[in-house]
């Protein structure tokens, strides 16, 4: 393998002339730095191309205590930038060929990267999660088993009486995570569902009928969170999450159609 | 900003205790913002893993390891949850049911073939004789094979 370095792209955020934290380190437990470019300034490491390269990287993205460490770094530098100032985090693994293909980068987009930046400035995001409260297994009613019916019989009707059930309580939950999403979406900037997460993904048993993003100006935290106290109810329970540097709203509109938004239901 | 601050979780699962950042920033959180939101950037970079070359990762890393992913929580991306939940309800579902046809016909030859809706009757007649002659491990039985049925559901 060559010595060949890549520059790795965390975050692109105002340059308001504030140093970058010192100490910083990204993936790979390299150095952050700043590249200033006509008032941005793009947060980078310098990674080795034997590990950052896109051969190696298909390798290790499937390396799951990789990607694990590799994402955490990732956050742990949008985290530490943004509190500095307004940050749109770029995504995992996103690596150029030297700086002055980022100081590129910054000349031709700087207009779209100042307007994401103003749309989010003084802004978090928090995320909130709904999950259908687990449904009880059907009792049988007593006095079912009457006149001989079968124990086979018997099951099946049972069986379609708790899937009826589920339906039924899967719709009205849904419908109350849709009412949950607009009354937040009201008091937010702005506010944005997401695929809702598997339940290996969120750790939970219980399926998830929301999961929403909200961009909430940052004085008005402690606010939203009270509203999602308000939004509480039988039936369905509420996680909330944050505040985040606004993952969910700083989306480019890209000319080359990479953009990752379509299952994004606005 | 550096770690959310509040989490109206009211209990946490004990796995995410292990994890170094408390509270809310769990691993799938920070996964799905750092994979599946942010600024993609195309074009002149050298490495850009585009959607659909993330989605095949994805997919493969599932595949190849879906007990470390499940650990981990990593899946999303297989599809739809809201739908695959239902699927995969559905077709244990329909495991089961048919493992029990199986066992019915098993014991009961005549009753093999016999799937209009009128025939179900037979069954009743079949399974009252049954309790009549003296077979209560029937009964047993299929409280066993709910007690398995459980488990699919899980």
């Amino acid at each position: 393998m060559t010595n060949e370095t890549g520059t790795y792209l965390y975050a692109v955020a105002a340059d308001l002339g504030i140093p970058v934290p010192t100490g910083l380190t990204g993936v790979n437990g390299g150095a952050v730095r700043g590249i200033a470019q006509g008032g941005l300034i793009a947060y980078v490491s310098t990674v080795p191309m034997d590990k950052f390269g896109e051969g190696p990287l298909r390798t290790s993205l499937e390396n799951l205590d990789w990607l694990g460490r590799t994402a955490r770094a990732h956050h742990h530098v949008v985290d530490a930038v943004a509190e500095t100032g307004p940050a749109a985090p770029v995504r995992l693994v996103t690596v150029y060929s030297g700086d002055e293909q980022v100081k590129d980068l910054l000349d031709r987009r700087g207009e779209e990267f100042l307007d994401v930046l103003t749309r989010v400035a003084g802004r978090r995001e928090w995320g909130v999660k709904a999950y259908a409260e687990a449904r009880k297994p059907v009792e049988e009613p007593a006095g079912a088993r009457h006149g001989g019916e079968s124990p086979g019989t018997a099951y099946l009707k049972r069986r379609q009486a708790s899937l009826q059930g589920q339906e039924q309580d899967r719709r009205r939950a849904a419908a109350v995570a849709e009412e949950i999403h607009d009354a937040l979406t009201a008091f937010a900037v702005a506010g944005r569902r997401h695929r809702t997460q598997d339940p290996q993904l969120s750790g939970r048993r219980e399926t998830m009928l929301l999961n929403g993003a909200y961009l909430v100006d940052e004085e008005r935290g402690e606010e939203f969170a009270r509203v999602v106290d308000g939004l509480r109810g039988p039936g369905v329970e509420l996680e909330l999450t944050g505040p985040w540097v606004p993952y969910s709203f700083t989306m480019l509109e890209d000319p080359a159609g990479g953009e990752g938004t379509a299952d994004e239901r606005l | 900003m550096s770690d959310p601050t509040y989490s109206g979780v009211p209990a946490r699962r004990a796995s995410s205790s292990s994890l170094s950042r408390p509270q809310s920033a769990n691993l799938g959180d920070i996964l799905e913002r750092v994979l599946d939101r942010g600024i993609v950037i195309a074009g002149d970079i050298r490495v850009n893993l585009l959607d659909i070359e993330l989605l095949t990762i994805k997919l493969r890393l599932i595949i190849a390891s879906v007990d470390t992913a499940r650990e981990m929580g990593i899946d999303w991306w297989e599809h739809d949850p809201w739908l695959s939940g239902d699927r995969r309800r559905l077709v244990e579902e329909n495991r089961s049911l048919k493992r029990r046809l199986a066992v019915l016909e098993d014991r009961h030859p005549t009753l093999e073939g016999r799937a209009e809706p009128g025939e179900r009757i037979e069954v009743d007649r079949w399974s009252e004789e049954d309790r009549h002659t003296g077979r209560p491990r029937r009964d047993a039985d299929f409280h066993a094979r709910e007690a398995d049925e459980d488990d699919y559901d899980e």
